[in-house]
C-alpha cells in the first residue's frame, strides 16, 4: 500500500456528517472537482461521493412473511396477484422473484410476448400501497391444518417485506448489437438485424461500482440508497468477480463486480422500484440504487473522478454469439461515445440507446447527497469488503 | 413548408374512389404514404404525411372530409403517459424519425409528437407501457361504428 497524503476514516467522516460539516458531491460533480484541484486537494475537500443507477435488475425479489392465519397454515404454494412466489421455506414465508410471470401469461407463445405483469410489478404494487390478492395452499398438518387461504392485502398487512436482491448494480455491462439477419427481442432490448442499433445499460460515470473499482469501501454492511429508501449491501452478488480485464485506471472493461442487497420495502418508493415488461423476454424490476463512496485518500479521489470518456463497454453480438454461450468482445466503446447517440462500428455509424435511466441516476445521487448533508444518513463501514484484486496504483500519485 | 401527419379512414362506401391524387393535382400538396392497409370491401386506412403551407394543408384536409374521408391528426392519437416514463431511452434508438430523443444536460427523453409517424416501435420496446399509440387497423372498427 502506498503512503497517502490524505488519510480519512469512516468514523471521521461520520463525525462530520453528525456535525453537519461533511462535504458531499455527486460522482458527476467529482470529475470537475478533481480536474480543477487535483486528486490530493480533492481528497482533502470532499468527504463523500454519491453515485446512482436506475436500470433493469432481473436478479431481484422480495422475501415476504404474510403473517399466520387462523387456523394456522403451512403454505406450500403461494400466489400474489396470480404470480407465484416460492414457498418452500417456513410456514408463511415466501420469496417472489422479479422475473416470475403471471400464471396465465401467454409468455412467448405468440412471439414476441408482452409480459405485462409479473413479480416485479407485484413488488411495485406493494410498495405503491396498492392491494394485492394473496392465494396460498397447504397440504395440512397437525400443527398447520389450514389448506387454503385467499385474501386481499396491502404492504402494511404483511408482517415482513424485505427486498432481497441476489445480484444488483453490475459494475459495467455489455453494449449489445445484433449481427444476425432478423430482429431479436432480448433483455438488452430490441436489436435490429445487421447491427442497425446498439443498446447499453449502465449509468457510466455515476454508476456505483465504477466509482470504487476495487471495492475498497464497499461490502457487507455498506448503507445505500435502495428503491427510494435505505438498504444495505450484504456481500458480493452472484457472478461477482474482480478478475476482469481492466484499463490503466483500474476500471473494469466488462461485467465484473456485483452486489447483493437488502432493505425494508415499507420505507421504499414505487418511483424507484418499477415493474418492467421486456417484449419477447419477460418481466423484471427496475431498481434505483445509490452507494455513497467515502473519499478516504487521494486514490479514492482518483477513482471517484472517473468520467465517461475513461470507461469502456465491450461490444457483444446478441444475435449469433451470446445465445450460444459465446460473446466474444468485438470491440470497445467509451460511455461518452455511447451517450452521444451513435457509435462507429464496423465502418459505419450505429444508433445507440440506454436501457438505464441516467436522469434517474442523477436524481438518486442528488437524493443521497441531501440525506448525507442533512445528517440523516451515516456511512456504513463494511465488516468485510467484496473480493478484490491488487492495483498497481496511479503513476501520478506515487 | 409545413408538415402534418394524418390518419385517413376510408369507409366501405368511398374506399374505391380515387381521392388522394387530387391533393397533389388540385392543391399542390406533397404527400408521403407512411403506412397503408386495405381490408377489401370493408375499410381502408392510410397514414399520410402532408407537406405544404399550413392553410393549403387545411384546405386539403377539408377537401378530404368533404369527400367523406375521416381525417384524424396523428399528433392527437399518440401520446406518452408522463408518469410511466422513467427516461431510460430504450425507445430512442428505434425511433425512425427522431421524435424521441435524449436532451442534455439532464438527459431526459423528449417526445415531439408532430414528428411521430405511429410506427409503434416505442410502444413495443417501452418496459413501462409509457408510449400510447394507435394500431393502424382496429379489426373491430366497423362493429364499433355501428354500435
Amino acid at each position: 500500500m502506498p503512503d497517502f497524503k490524505v488519510n480519512k476514516t469512516f468514523e471521521e467522516i461520520n463525525e462530520k456528517i453528525k456535525k453537519g460539516t461533511v462535504v458531499v458531491v455527486t460522482a458527476e460533480q467529482m470529475i470537475g472537482v478533481t480536474r480543477e484541484h487535483g486528486p490530493i486537494e480533492a481528497a482533502r475537500k470532499v468527504d463523500v461521493v454519491t453515485t446512482g443507477t436506475f436500470g433493469i435488475m432481473c436478479s431481484s425479489g422480495a422475501l415476504l412473511n404474510f403473517g399466520h392465519t387462523n387456523p394456522r397454515m403451512k403454505a406450500s404454494k403461494v400466489y400474489l396477484n396470480d404470480v407465484e412466489a416460492y414457498a418452500g421455506i417456513a410456514a408463511v414465508d415466501c420469496y417472489i422473484g422479479a422475473t416470475q410471470t403471471r400464471e396465465d401469461d401467454p409468455q412467448n407463445k405468440v412471439f414476441p410476448g408482452r409480459f405485462r405483469y409479473g413479480g416485479g410489478h407485484v413488488i411495485e404494487d406493494l410498495v405503491a400501497g396498492k392491494p394485492v390478492t394473496l392465494k396460498a395452499y397447504g397440504y395440512g398438518t397437525d400443527c398447520y391444518p389450514n389448506r387454503e387461504v385467499e385474501k386481499t392485502m396491502t404492504i402494511h398487512d404483511f408482517r415482513d417485506t424485505l427486498l432481497l436482491n441476489p445480484r444488483n448494480a453490475y459494475q459495467n455491462y455489455n453494449c449489445a448489437i445484433n449481427n444476425s439477419k432478423k430482429t431479436i427481442y432480448t433483455y438488452m432490448g430490441i436489436l435490429r438485424p445487421d447491427c442497425m442499433n446498439a443498446n447499453y445499460s449502465t449509468s457510466g460515470q455515476l454508476s456505483p461500482l465504477l466509482n470504487d473499482p476495487f471495492y475498497r469501501t464497499i461490502g457487507l454492511g455498506t448503507r445505500i440508497f435502495l428503491g427510494g429508501g435505505v438498504g444495505y449491501v450484504i456481500g458480493a452478488g452472484t457472478q461477482h468477480t474482480a478478475h476482469s480485464k481492466r484499463s490503466e485506471n483500474g476500471v473494469v472493461m466488462g461485467g465484473s463486480g456485483t452486489i447483493a442487497v437488502q432493505g425494508d420495502m415499507k420505507q421504499m418508493s414505487a418511483r424507484f422500484l418499477r415493474g418492467a415488461s421486456i417484449t419477447g423476454y419477460g418481466c423484471s424490476l427496475n431498481v434505483g440504487l445509490g452507494i455513497p463512496v467515502p473519499v478516504l485518500n487521494e486514490e479514492m479521489a482518483m477513482f471517484t473522478a472517473v468520467s465517461d470518456e475513461e470507461i469502456f463497454a465491450p461490444i457483444v453480438d446478441y444475435g449469433l454469439e451470446y445465445p450460444q454461450d459465446g460473446g466474444s468482445v468485438l470491440g470497445y466503446v467509451t460511455y461518452s461515445q455511447l451517450r452521444s447517440g451513435e457509435i462507429d462500428f464496423a465502418g459505419r455509424k450505429i444508433a445507440t440507446a440506454s436501457l438505464s435511466s441516467y436522469s434517474a441516476a442523477i436524481e438518486i445521487a442528488n437524493t443521497l447527497k441531501d440525506w448525507i448533508s442533512s445528517g440523516k444518513f451515516l456511512l456504513g463501514k463494511p465488516v468485510e469488503t467484496l473480493p478484490s484484486m491488487d492495483f498497481k496504483g496511479f503513476p501520478n500519485l506515487s | 413548408m409545413n408538415s402534418k401527419n394524418v390518419l385517413l379512414i376510408f369507409k366501405s362506401n368511398i374506399m374505391y374512389k380515387p381521392v388522394i391524387y387530387r391533393l397533389a393535382k388540385d392543391f399542390d400538396l406533397v404527400f408521403n404514404i407512411l403506412e397503408a392497409k386495405i381490408l377489401p370491401r370493408r375499410e381502408g386506412r392510410i397514414l399520410l404525411e402532408l407537406r405544404g403551407p399550413d392553410e393549403i394543408i387545411d384546405q386539403g384536409i377539408k377537401f378530404l372530409q368533404d369527400h367523406h374521408v375521416v381525417v384524424e391528426l396523428l399528433s392527437e392519437k399518440v401520446w406518452r403517459e408522463e408518469d410511466n416514463c422513467v427516461h431510460c431511452g430504450a425507445c430512442v434508438g428505434l425511433c425512425p424519425t427522431a421524435a424521441l430523443s435524449v436532451h442534455e444536460p439532464d438527459r431526459k427523453v423528449a417526445f415531439e409528437v408532430t414528428k411521430c409517424v405511429a410506427c409503434g416501435m416505442c410502444g413495443l420496446v417501452c418496459p413501462f407501457g409509457a408510449m400510447k399509440d394507435i394500431t393502424l387497423f382496429d379489426p373491430f372498427a366497423e362493429g364499433r361504428v355501428n354500435s
